[in-house]
Order: structure tokens, then C-alpha cells, then sequence
């Protein structure tokens, strides 16, 4: 059991790292999908079912669908690839990526200087999260209630193709 | 049952989390920023599962299931300005949209 978590782990960081130094987005984004089924498995070897059910659900399911429906729509093309190519060199990315190191140095430093304690894993079923998450945690679920409205609202409001109203007399008037 | 350290997964969550940060400093494009805080929102929510399997409580889980709320409705406005960013300026280059022009 031990032994998956450390597997599922690997394959996590691995596939992550994939995720970010892709040019064809979709390949990345395939990538992305490995990475989050991962990232379940390591949920459930953790004693989360019910999070890693959702992780699979919404995460690997609605949000990566999302991102493929609206690269569809932008109509990506060949140079797309090239132009990527072009942006990611190593003098862009050097940078960026010791100082990253640099500071996940030392989170682990200070993980590692507390005290280290294995524990036996038990498992946390739905049935207890349901019950905290309608007990206790009810103003938060309200509240996340409003937030997925603001969204919709948002998106909607965002994504909407404004018509042009002008006149085309007056458009050759203001060029 | 199984014993996993505790250490190991805040570790996995650190590592995840340092990947997406550097995505979101090395890619000019705006949809790869987009996912990279898609995976550091990810790495937080695996820090609460781990915190919550430490102690057996189901706080842990709650607070995954609110990130991955705001996750959701973050990326839906976040590819709302997408579309809206491309058709404007008719490409995905972050450094293009440095304007305030409306």
C-alpha cells in the first residue's frame, strides 16, 4: 500500500512536469488528465474516497473538457506550435525555475526540521464529510453557492460577443 | 491498515505545487498559465487531504471540496477572458495585452 502511494506520487510529478514544458497544448493537457488520475489514487491510498471520487469527476472530467471545448474555439493552427517553441528558451526559462527550486528548498528544510510522525491511515468515508459539510460548514456552502452564481454570471457576461453598433458613415469618420 | 508519512505527502503537495508556480512563470501563453493554477490550486487541496487523513477528521475533505468550487468557477471566467483576449488581439501572448485601452 505503501509502495502505490510512492508509484502514484511519481507518476504525479512526472506527468506535471510534462504538463508545463509541452508546446501542443493538447498533448499537455493530456497530460494534465494522468496527472489528476494520480493524484485520485494517491486521495484514496490517503483514506479520501469521496475527494478522490470529485478529483476524477470534476477535475479530470468537467474542468480539462472546459479548456479542450475553448481551445476548439480559438481554432488553433501549426504555427501555434512554432510560435511555442519560439517563447519557451532556455534563457526564458532558467530563471524562473532555480529561484522556484530555491524557495521549495526550503519549505522542505522546514517540513523536515519539525517532528516526523507516521501515522496508520484510517479511512474518512462520505458519510462523515457529508455530515460536516451540512453541519457545521453550512454558511460555506452557501456562500460557495453564491460564488458558482457570481460565475456563471461572470463567464456569461465576459464571453459574450458585443455587437457593433456603430455606424459604418461614422466609422470612416473616426479613422 | 496502511501507513503512509505524513512528511512524504505535504512533500508531493510541495512539489506539485513549486511545478505549477514555475509553469505560471515560464509560458507566455494564457491558457498554459490557466492550467498552471489549476495544478497549484490541485497541490493546496492534496495539503488539506493529507492534514485531514493525519487526524481522521473530515475538515479536510470540506475544505478540498471549496477549493475545487472556486476552482471550477475561477476557470470558467478565466477562459471567458480568454475568448474575449483573442478575439480582441487575435493571439494568446500574455505580453500583448500589457494595454488599457479597453
Amino acid at each position: 500500500m505503501q509502495l502505490t502511494f510512492y508509484i502514484s506520487a511519481l507518476v504525479a510529478i512526472l506527468s506535471t512536469i510534462m504538463v508545463i514544458t509541452r508546446f501542443n497544448i493538447i498533448h499537455s493537457l493530456l497530460y494534465l488528465v494522468v496527472s489528476f488520475l494520480a493524484l485520485a489514487t494517491v486521495f484514496f491510498i490517503l483514506g479520501a474516497p469521496f475527494a478522490a471520487a470529485l478529483e476524477i469527476i470534476i477535475y479530470a472530467g468537467a474542468i480539462v473538457v472546459l479548456i479542450i471545448f475553448v481551445i476548439m474555439m480559438l481554432n488553433l493552427k501549426g504555427e501555434a506550435i512554432e510560435q511555442e517553441k519560439q517563447w519557451l528558451t532556455p534563457a526564458v526559462w532558467i530563471g524562473p525555475a532555480i529561484l522556484s527550486f530555491i524557495l521549495f528548498a526550503e519549505l522542505v528544510y522546514v517540513l523536515f526540521t519539525g517532528q516526523s510522525s507516521s501515522s496508520v491511515v484510517q479511512m474518512v468515508d462520505s458519510k462523515a464529510v457529508g455530515k460536516a459539510l451540512y453541519g457545521q460548514y453550512i454558511l460555506a456552502v452557501e456562500l460557495s453557492g453564491m460564488l458558482l452564481m457570481a460565475g456563471i454570471v461572470g463567464a456569461y457576461h465576459l464571453g459574450r460577443q458585443k455587437k457593433k453598433v456603430i455606424h459604418r458613415f461614422l466609422e470612416q469618420i473616426e479613422e | 491498515m496502511n501507513e503512509v508519512q505524513t512528511m512524504h505527502g505535504l512533500l508531493l503537495a510541495g512539489i506539485l505545487f513549486m511545478l505549477g508556480l514555475i509553469g505560471v512563470l515560464i509560458r507566455r501563453n494564457i491558457i498554459y498559465m490557466l492550467v498552471s493554477v489549476e495544478i497549484m490550486l490541485n497541490a493546496a487541496g492534496l495539503a488539506f487531504i493529507v492534514a485531514g487523513s493525519k487526524w481522521a477528521q473530515p475538515d479536510g475533505q470540506v475544505m478540498f471540496i471549496f477549493i475545487l468550487t472556486m476552482a471550477a468557477a475561477e476557470v470558467s471566467v478565466g477562459l471567458a477572458l480568454i475568448l474575449q483576449i483573442h478575439h480582441q488581439l487575435k493571439t494568446l501572448d500574455s505580453d500583448a495585452a500589457n494595454e488599457m485601452k479597453g
